[in-house]
């Protein structure tokens, strides 16, 4: 059933206008052969939207266009795009663009009768017809309101001039100056553009400029709805879609270390994912650029680029800094694995931001981007819009396959309750999480970091002691024991205490031993003291058993010769 | 009695055309006919002897369209004398053609 898409019949024809996030809102580009309407206030881009969608159409898409302008003449026109990288005058020497220059100035006209507009038709035709235009822009129309009294021959020509642009085939922007109230144009030309219309906006919040881009209209074709934030940098306009629609960016197996062989062992044993975004949150001075310039330095060390956005330290202090804690980034610098590019939030806008960094990132291609942090730019914005920006800028980062850090400073505190305000809702967005904090506890207070959360492998879930010395950056166990967990002096006293217990109980022991040892030799001696005494009574015994039975023998014997003696006497005497 | 001679005098006096008027059609529609056929009036009635009018068609030549900044038609541009003036429609309007190419328009 949900297979109903891929037999759709395919959808109206787009003449694509190679600008960077329009064509994706669009589905593809604009109706071709078709008017576009892109109406908004004085300075909000009309003419550079305009003059993008005819010089990437002759430059990308073969498709010569003419430029008809009511208000700016060709050769100011000219200046003003050079600034956005465009050489109108090479396209029209190419036979690419036509520039035509309407002028109309109601001084000089005075009206004598029955007239009609066939004369600016014959001039779009003739330079339609001269390089085989596709593409055509009219800006702006609404000048001829000024320069023309008769509106309702000027409407009806208009009307005339619409359908003969359709009838030629032509893909036609044509732009118009925002009215007051909700009327999209002034002069109300939305009526006679029915297929697509887009408005083009610029407010001013808390003294920062943002443009933004609607798509009002658009017939016969599905479109984003939404306003989207758009702005014109060095390389043209770009809007910026609010996020990918689809999850589909490539994954790797790919394992990106560190530098820290410890927070390596927390993570799997191997670092986190290449393409996956890291968000290392905590509270002031915990260590988080700290962590971000190592993984940096970790990636430079592999031969690998890498992009650091600062918005609160200056690039010769973030280098003054790191170097202190074992960290030395001027090298990398120096040999151009590592750009640091340091400004303000304040700056520009969250938008200008962001595709500055697109920009960056484009132009760098590094494997790393680091942004330190983003929680500042919740400062100079509203959090709805941070949101946002960021989906955005971790899809973009994700679809090439770019390691992404972003480090945010949590507000609220040490409390976990604070911990989870300050992630601008993005945690969400992120694959691994690690979280610093600070424990204070006996006078001091010393940092921890654990792995809150990391996509796709075994991490640890032991909170570590975080140490930053000159030697770098350690992570040691903490001392885990009497039901709490010891860090900083606490567990150093911690440990004495034990060494010296444990060494007070090996004496101890030693000591047993040896008087059991010399208790069992004293023993022993008496032992054989008694065992000799035994024998000397044993030989006395025996002594006086032999001389008793010598005696006794001896006196037998005295007997028995008494014995004898006496009976030979008497045997005489019978 | 006073309007001949003076007319006449005018047309003796200058050399040339004082007045080189183009006019901008496109093709022979029913404007440009009316258009055409109202200035030769206008300019006989006026300009006797002064003017000289190029008729240009658009649908024939039309390069020339930008030159002049043509963009409604039918058009009449006044060359000479300078500055340049515009006028258009079909020059139905006499009163207004003649406020137009700032001519003294001769009273019969």
């Amino acid at each position: 059933m949900t297979k109903i898409c891929a037999d759709r019949p395919p959808s109206l024809a787009k003449a694509p206008t190679g600008i960077a996030g329009l064509d994706e809102i669009t589905g593809g580009g604009l109706p071709a052969g078709r008017p576009t309407l892109v109406s908004g206030g004085a300075g909000c881009g009309k003419t550079m939207l305009a003059v993008e969608f005819l010089v990437r159409g002759a430059t990308q898409f073969g498709e010569p266009g003419v430029f008809m302008m009511f208000e700016e003449n060709a050769a100011d026109l000219t200046a003003n795009v050079r600034s956005l990288g465009f050489d109108l005058e090479a396209l029209v020497a190419q036979k690419q663009i036509v520039l035509d220059y309407v002028h109309i100035d109601r001084s000089e006209i005075e009206e004598t009768g029955d007239y009609d507009l066939e004369g600016l038709f014959i001039r779009l035709g003739h330079a339609i017809d001269s390089i085989g235009a596709k593409r055509v822009v009219l800006d702006t129309l609404e000048a001829l309101f000024a320069g023309l009294p008769n509106h309702a021959v000027l409407r009806a020509e208009l009307r005339r001039l619409f359908r003969w642009l359709k009838d030629r085939g032509m893909t036609a922007v044509i732009t118009g100056e925002r009215g007051d109230g909700n009327a999209i144009t002034r002069h109300g030309l939305e009526e006679y553009v029915a297929d697509c219309v887009i408005v083009l906006d610029h407010r001013i919040d808390e003294q920062i400029t943002t443009r933004r881009l609607r798509v009002v209209k658009y017939r016969g074709t599905a479109h984003g709805m939404n306003e989207y934030p758009f702005l014109i940098g060095s390389h043209g306009f770009s809007v910026l879609p609010i996020t990918s629609l689809l999850l589909d960016h490539p994954v790797s197996v790919q394992r990106v270390p560190t530098g820290i062989a410890r927070l390596d062992e927390m993570l799997g044993g191997k670092g986190v994912y290449r393409g996956s975004s890291v968000l290392v949150s905590g509270s002031p001075g915990t260590g988080k650029s700290s962590i971000a310039a190592k993984i940096v330095e970790t990636t430079c060390r592999n031969g690998e680029r890498a992009l650091f956005f600062a918005y609160e330290e200056s690039a010769a202090q973030i280098v003054r800094n790191m170097r202190s804690i074992g960290i030395d980034l001027e090298p990398w610098i120096d040999n151009g694995l590592l750009e640091i590019h340091a400004s303000r939030p304040t700056l520009q806008g969250l938008e200008q931001h962001l595709v500055m960094i697109h920009d960056l990132v484009r132009a760098f291609r590094p494997t790393v981007v680091v942004v330190d942090p983003i929680s500042n730019l919740t400062m100079a914005y509203d959090d709805s819009e941070v949101k946002p920006t960021l989906m955005r800028l971790v899809d973009f980062l994700k679809k090439q396959q770019i390691t992404a850090v972003f480090t945010s400073l949590t507000s609220g505190g040490d409390t976990d309750s604070g911990l989870d305000d300050s992630q601008l809702g993005v945690s969400s967005l992120m694959d691994t999480w690690l979280l610093l904090q600070n424990i204070e506890f006996t006078g001091e207070r010393n940092r921890t970091i654990f792995v809150r959360k990391s996509r796709g492998m075994p991490h640890s879930n032991q909170v570590r002691e975080f140490l930053l010395s000159d030697a770098g950056i350690d992570l040691v166990d903490v001392y885990l024991g009497d039901q709490r967990v010891l860090t900083g002096s606490a567990r150093v006293a911690q440990e004495a205490h034990e060494r010296v217990a444990a060494a007070l109980r090996a004496q101890d022991h030693q000591s047993k031993l040896r008087q059991l040892a010399s208790r069992r030799t004293a023993i022993e001696a008496q032992i054989a003291a008694l065992q000799a005494e035994a024998e000397t009574e044993a030989e006395e015994v025996h002594l006086v058993i032999a001389q008793e039975t010598l005696q006794q023998k001896t006196t037998q014997q005295n007997t028995d010769a008494m014995v004898r003696q006496r009976n030979g006497a008497a045997g005489r005497a019978r | 009695m006073t309007g001949p001679p003076a007319s006449a005098a005018r047309r003796d006096s200058p050399p040339g055309p004082e007045f080189e008027l183009r006019l901008y059609v496109a093709g022979q529609t029913a404007k440009s006919l009316t258009a055409l056929a109202n200035l030769q009036r206008i300019c006989e009635t006026h300009l006797a002897g002064q003017y000289r009018i190029q008729i240009i068609d658009l649908t024939q030549t039309p390069q020339l369209a930008a030159g002049d900044q043509i963009l409604a038609v039918p058009t009449l541009v006044r060359r000479l004398p300078t500055p340049i003036k515009k006028i258009i429609g079909d020059l139905s309007n006499e009163a207004r053609v003649l406020v137009g190419l700032d001519i003294q328009p001769v009273i019969v």
